[in-house]
């Protein structure tokens, strides 16, 4: 702020109004917080209900099963629900950190250098932003069949390590972060392209890097079509399926209700607390354009 | 930007690995663009203007693929359920997109807003739900929403005025709109809000000595300049919207009103994969991606913005 203007135009707002400016945001955003917070303590509460007390009590108020309802989740099936989880973060995980990394290396390229093919490879790989998963997932479905690896852990892996949103991202970081004069000089110190780029770019665009991470990262524990088409195998099925198959049987067996309930609890806790722990380091600037170096 | 340019190093060696660089590191990604992006579009295309038909005249009928033109297409566009899964979607996506980009802005504003309080939490709250899936949101509004389940639904109950029809007829568009709502909004805040803070302070000094009010300011001054922001949460909205299939499938197992063919992408799974005609389903995406892309470049056309420009 300037204090350019200490006059009477800053002093006159602190009176009544002032204080009423204050009341009507705070109140309308404090909605919104209960708004997005009410399914997810509902979930949590719902969680420590025994099966009786799930249709009987007053929803809001806490149940005694929780432990039970542990039990129970991982119980499902031989310790089928840790499996998934298992699955879950190695399809959204190792995926995301290998789509990450493929992206930033991409990313840079496109950035930090002059070469034939620059623009048109660009632009091409950008407009892959706009192809529906849908359109994707039938050819890759045919193709995944023709290699056999339909049903395999690679069918949903493999599709996930390309995204062009991710590798327009990383362009845009490296174009605020690596200056080009730092390569230069790296250059004329006689280091190799790709030492310049482990030992000097690379440190420069991580923060750049955990942000797309995180975005790759809920992407794909977010994808449901892919693994949807690709798998038949339940024991390879990622949190999301697993739990929507559940959900399917128990409209004819209501015990399994309890056990999605407990299970979408258990699902969603984690990735909550790593998107608050990780918040702080998140570069969303460089979506809206706002990116400075 | 930094334009220096310093003296070129003589070098031949030096000068072919700068030129091969490049593509060295966009090999993997081109390598798995071919694969999984050009190769299957090219695919989709191929196989949209194909047909498994009956060729043979025997006493077994062999279906064979053959070239069947635009017939695919022909037969999607005249298929009563494909438009009306359209029509649902845009009564959905009607209710969604304004909702979700509005509440978005107000909240990127409010929390902009130098008066308000407990700014920390509520921007914290409001983001939570990016991090819970969309289809693991469905199932936590779905629960929200049972009868047998819903806390609402047991307020009213328990007055006297039963249960609310979430999932029940015409209640069903406002019910998904909600998820999308509440797993949208928060993502959208933060764009919004980080462009916000992009806005150096200095602009609203001005203003705010011409006494402009705090309505005026960010109605004239803040909402112009974050106009690229809101443009690009749209686009994604839209995008978003043409593809829903997730959410309804999802809550599918639980009400009645949720069809094999609801949306259109859940029209083209069923083609697809519970009739075995992915020939079909291909035509069926293929209309999707080209409704995709006629939308996108209208909303960048009527908007006047280049979201993506600015690299030459």
């Amino acid at each position: 702020m300037t204090e350019t203007n200490p006059g009477p135009s800053r002093l006159r707002p602190t009176l009544l109004p002032h204080q009423r400016a204050k009341i009507l945001p705070t109140a309308v955003l404090l909605i919104g917080a209960v708004y997005c917070l009410i399914p997810v303590a509902w979930i949590v509460v719902a969680s420590t209900k025994s099966r009786a007390e799930l249709f009987s009590t007053f929803t809001f108020s806490p149940g005694s099963g929780l432990l039970d309802n542990l039990h129970d989740l991982f119980a499902y099936e031989d310790g089928r629900y840790g499996q998934w989880a298992l699955n879950s973060l190695l399809y959204a995980g190792l995926g995301s950190l290998l789509c990450t990394l493929i992206s930033t290396v991409a990313g840079y390229a496109f950035s930090r250098y002059e070469f034939p093919g620059r623009t048109v490879l660009f632009y091409t790989i950008l407009g892959g932003v706009l192809l529906p998963g849908m359109l994707l997932a039938i050819p890759q479905y045919i193709i995944m069949t023709k290699v056999h690896m339909v049903g395999s852990y690679w069918s949903v892996l493999l599709p996930g390590l390309i995204s062009p949103f991710a590798i327009y991202l990383a362009r845009v970081y490296a174009d605020a972060s690596v200056p080009l004069s730092t390569i230069e000089s790296a250059r004329i110190d006689g280091a190799s392209e790709y030492r310049i780029f482990g030992t000097i770019a690379l440190p420069m665009m991580l923060p750049g890097m955990v942000t797309i991470f995180m975005l790759q990262f809920v992407g794909n524990w977010n994808n449901f079509l892919l693994p949807y088409i690709m798998l038949s195998d339940e024991s390879k099925f990622p949190i999301n399926l697993g739990l929507y198959t559940l959900l399917s049987k128990g409209s004819g067996e209501p015990a399994l209700y309890g056990i999605a309930i407990i299970g979408t609890a258990v699902s969603v806790i984690p990735l909550i607390a790593l998107l608050l722990f990780l918040q702080r380091f998140w570069r969303l600037d460089m979506i809206s354009g706002g990116l400075k170096g | 930007m930094s334009g220096n340019s310093p003296p070129r190093v003589p070098s031949s060696g030096r000068g072919i690995s700068k030129f091969l660089a490049p593509y060295v590191f966009l090999t993997p990604a081109l390598v798995l663009f071919a694969a999984f992006l050009a190769i299957p579009v090219l695919y989709a295309l191929y196989l949209s203007v194909h047909g498994l038909r009956i060729v043979d005249e025997g006493v077994f009928g062999l279906r064979k693929e053959v070239f069947v033109g635009f017939a695919n297409y022909a037969d999607l566009l005249a298929d009563g359920s494909f438009w009306a899964g359209f029509g649902r979607m845009a009564l959905y996506g009607l209710l969604a997109v304004p909702l979700t980009l509005g509440l978005a802005l107000l909240f990127a504003l409010l929390l902009d807003h130098g008066g308000s309080r407990a700014r920390r939490f509520s921007r914290a709250a409001l983001f939570i739900p990016y991090a819970v899936p969309g289809v693991i949101a469905s199932l936590l509004w779905g629960f929200m929403y049972l009868p047998s389940t819903s806390p609402f639904s047991y307020l009213t109950d328990k007055m006297g005025l039963g249960t609310i029809p979430f999932l029940d007829g015409n209640g069903i568009y406002p019910s998904l709109a909600n998820i999308a709502i509440w797993g949208g909004t928060g993502f959208n805040m933060i764009i919004i809000y980080t462009s916000l803070r992009g806005i150096p302070p200095e602009l609203y000094d001005a203003a705010r000595i011409d006494g402009c009010s705090e309505w005026r300011l960010a109605w004239r001054i803040k909402v112009p300049l974050v106009a690229p922001a809101l443009v690009l949460t749209g686009l994604f909205s839209l995008i978003g919207t043409l593809q829903v299939y997730g959410e309804p499938k999802m809550l599918s197992p639980m009400t009645i009103e949720i069809s094999q063919t609801w949306v259109p992408v859940m029209h083209i799974y069923r083609d697809g994969f519970v009739r075995d005609d992915l020939p079909m389903a291909a035509a069926g995406s293929v209309i999707i991606a080209v409704g995709t892309l006629l939308l996108s470049v209208g909303l960048l056309r009527v908007t006047q913005r280049r979201t993506f420009g600015g690299f030459q």
